[in-house]
């Protein structure tokens, strides 16, 4: 503590970091398996797994002529990973804008686990229990990558601006039990080694990871991915599959919108099509593979098939 | 390696010496530190002193004054990102309450000074919820707007209404106890030592708790609202909430340092709450670097002491500032010392036990770890 490193990038006195370095694959599984623990929701979710989680029912979104959602339906069941794809501009972000809160929808429900969601602000959705990612990273730039998890769990926490001021006791268990749930978060999603940098100046890859990280510490029951994949190479795909997985495996039920084809066939369980807002087909990933409709909205269709 | 660069690393070094130094030597440090600064007024060092153009007791009270309504503004500018350019309506507030509880001259009940700014600031943490419920739904540009528009209302209503005296003003507003061996008052509007001395204690206080704050969910919902307001909320940060309440907040310390400057000058009247005035104490912020505390103090220094150190150019100060302001805004604009903070109660130990080394804090990355970034 007394000796100032020469830089941030040597750690001066081992830490959990150098640790980790050094551990064999068994001891470096036992870990991982701890650390999911410390992830895992302690959640009391109404719906059972398999049975339907969240619902969207005739869900339309207008913005002055333009129709971005015309009536979409479609259902997640707990402990699904769900794709939602389609050509751009098919309304796959607009469809989690009006889930989340930050658009009003024209007409159509939202249900999580059964009750509608009506009409929250954007921060009780998110406390009812859906988190996001975005598809443009948006962290705290100023905060460091601990901090921006410490926000997400602070979506949990219930310390009154009094109770900050003279340190309730309160405040200090959240405070505790706040960085033990981050730190592990980090972990979880492999960035923990850059736990103290500035979200701003990580490097691309690890801020994706970090905003999972972030959407995952509000403790959701579905967690919305917004094409986490964008401006990966397929190395960084491939480990992001894994990482979906992972969350999954943990106990969540996974949202994904994504482009690349190759990673949603691979990791999803079911699979929503959406093109110029209305949904096109819906099942698992072999039967979206084979639709002649998913095929055409994809790679367009041929003129003389038009007439 | 350009000269900033070789700047920008010497500071990062003592930053990092100083967040890797244990607490005990850290406190080693400070009390020294403190000590001197109380020190001061009696200490009248050549340099730094005003004499013989300005009494220097009195000097270093008008510094203390600006410190603490820079501690202030800095929780609604500098961490909660909320362009205010009508903070001097709460100082004018916190003001007016002091005369009129106290002052021979005012209607009202008289009331001892030290319990008068309690309720000078809980008046005024009132009209930080009027100001800000309707307003706060506002962003940037509008909310200053708006702000500035407060700031006048404020004037105005001094300038018009009958029991508030106009140019007029309160004579003999009260003070805090106490004689000297004399049997004088020990708080009179000619020796600025014991109103310096209570002024610095406040502002330790002040930022004891405002520190507490920032270390907590509070302050990780300020910055987070100042770094990208949707996202915040859809955290789940409670955004509206959190902006009144750092307007409250602000707004209570603006009314605090009202008070004890009514309780100085033992005088208010409607002539010095102009947006002018406003614009003097966001300088103060935005040239120390706002988000930082240790800049604003350092701002609130430079905009309240030079003046009155240089009489000479004291006229000419809104010219100097406003260059020194364009200078810096091309140069620096993050400031003096860019936005600093410390977000987490345990983020000592966490960092510690995370990566085997001393507390981070996240500072502004123009500082250096942009230039340095590759490196990392």
């Amino acid at each position: 503590m007394t000796a100032p490193g020469n830089g941030p990038e040597v750690p001066a006195e081992g830490g959990l970091v150098a640790e980790l370095q050094q551990m064999t694959a068994e001891e470096l599984a036992e870990h991982e398996a701890e650390v999911a623990e410390v992830v895992a929701p302690e959640r009391e979710i109404a719906v059972d797994v398999g049975e339907t989680l969240l619902e969207i029912q005739d869900l339309t979104m207008r913005f002055g002529g333009l129709t971005a959602l015309d009536s979409v339906s479609f259902g997640i069941r707990r402990g699904d990973i769900l794709g939602l794809i389609g050509p751009n501009g098919a309304g796959k972000t607009t469809c989690f804008n009006a889930m989340t809160g930050v658009y009003r929808p024209t007409s159509g429900k939202v249900l999580l686990e059964g009750k509608p969601l009506g009409k929250l602000a954007k921060h009780n959705i998110t406390r009812r229990g859906i988190a996001r990612t975005f598809q443009n990273i948006r962290l705290f730039g100023e905060m460091t990558a601990l901090e921006n998890v410490v926000v997400g769990t602070d979506a949990r926490h219930r310390t009154s601006v009094m109770g900050a001021l003279i340190r309730s006791p309160r405040h200090h268990k959240e405070e505790r039990s706040a960085i033990e749930r981050a730190m592990a978060l980090l972990d979880f999603v492999g960035i923990a080694d850059r736990a103290a940098d500035k979200a701003r100046n990580l490097p691309y890859g690890y801020q994706r990871r970090l905003e999972i990280a972030r959407a995952l510490a509000t403790e959701p029951k579905l967690l919305c991915l917004d094409e986490p994949a964008a401006g990966f190479n397929p190395i960084e795909k491939e480990q992001l599959m894994g990482l979906i997985r992972k969350i999954r495996d943990d106990g969540y039920t996974v949202l994904l919108i994504e482009h690349d084809m190759k990673l949603v066939m691979g990791v999803t369980d079911r699979i929503v099509v959406l093109e110029f807002g209305k949904k096109i087909a819906e099942g698992v990933p072999a039967e979206i593979r084979d639709n002649p409709a998913v095929v055409a909205a994809y790679l367009g269709v041929p003129d003389d098939d038009l007439a | 390696m350009t000269t900033t660069d070789t700047r920008a690393g010497q500071r990062r070094s003592l930053s990092e010496w100083w967040n890797n130094l244990n607490r005990p030597t850290q406190w080693a440090v400070m009390i020294p530190i403190v000590l001197l600064i109380y020190a001061l007024p009696w200490l009248n060092p050549p340099i730094l002193t005003t004499e013989p153009g300005y009494d220097f007791p009195i000097a270093m009270f008008e510094v203390a004054r600006y410190a603490l309504i820079a501690i202030g503004l800095n929780i609604v500018v500098g961490q909660a990102g909320l362009l205010d350019l009508g903070y001097v309506g709460f100082f004018a507030v916190g003001a007016y309450v002091a005369a009129l509880f106290t002052s021979p001259d005012s209607s009202l009940a008289k009331l001892p000074f030290l319990a008068v700014i309690p309720i000078a600031m809980a008046i005024t943490m009132v009209f930080g919820v009027i100001l800000g419920t309707p307003t706060l739904r506002l962003r940037g540009d509008y909310l200053a707007i708006v702000t500035l528009g407060f700031g006048e209302i404020v004037r105005l209503l001094a300038d018009n209404i009958e029991p508030l005296r106009g140019n007029q003003g309160f004579q003999q507003v009260g003070h805090p106890p106490g004689t000297n061996a004399d049997g004088s008052a020990l708080f009179n509007n000619t020796d600025g030592k014991p109103w310096y001395v209570l002024t610095v204690t406040v502002i330790i206080v002040v930022l004891l708790l405002v520190g507490n704050l920032e270390r907590s969910r509070v302050g990780r919902a300020w910055v987070a609202i100042r770094d990208d307001e949707d996202a915040a909320a859809i955290m789940g940060v409670q955004t509206f909430k959190f902006k009144v309440w750092a307007f409250v907040i602000g707004a209570a310390i603006g009314g605090l340092s009202g008070a004890l400057y009514a309780g100085q000058l033992a005088f208010v009247n409607n002539q010095k709450f102009d947006v002018v005035t406003s614009m003097l104490f966001l300088a103060a912020v935005i040239l120390g670097g706002s988000g930082n505390k240790v800049g604003v103090l350092l701002g609130a220094f430079v905009v309240a002491y030079v003046p009155l150190r240089f009489l000479g150019i004291a006229e000419y100060k809104f010219l100097i500032f406003g260059f020194a302001l364009i200078i810096l805004m091309i140069f620096r604009p993050q400031g003096l010392l860019g936005a600093r903070q410390r977000l987490l109660t345990y983020g000592r130990q966490a960092y510690q036990r995370l990566l085997g080394k001393g507390e981070q804090i996240s500072h502004d990355a123009s500082v250096s770890s942009d230039r340095n970034g590759g490196v990392k």
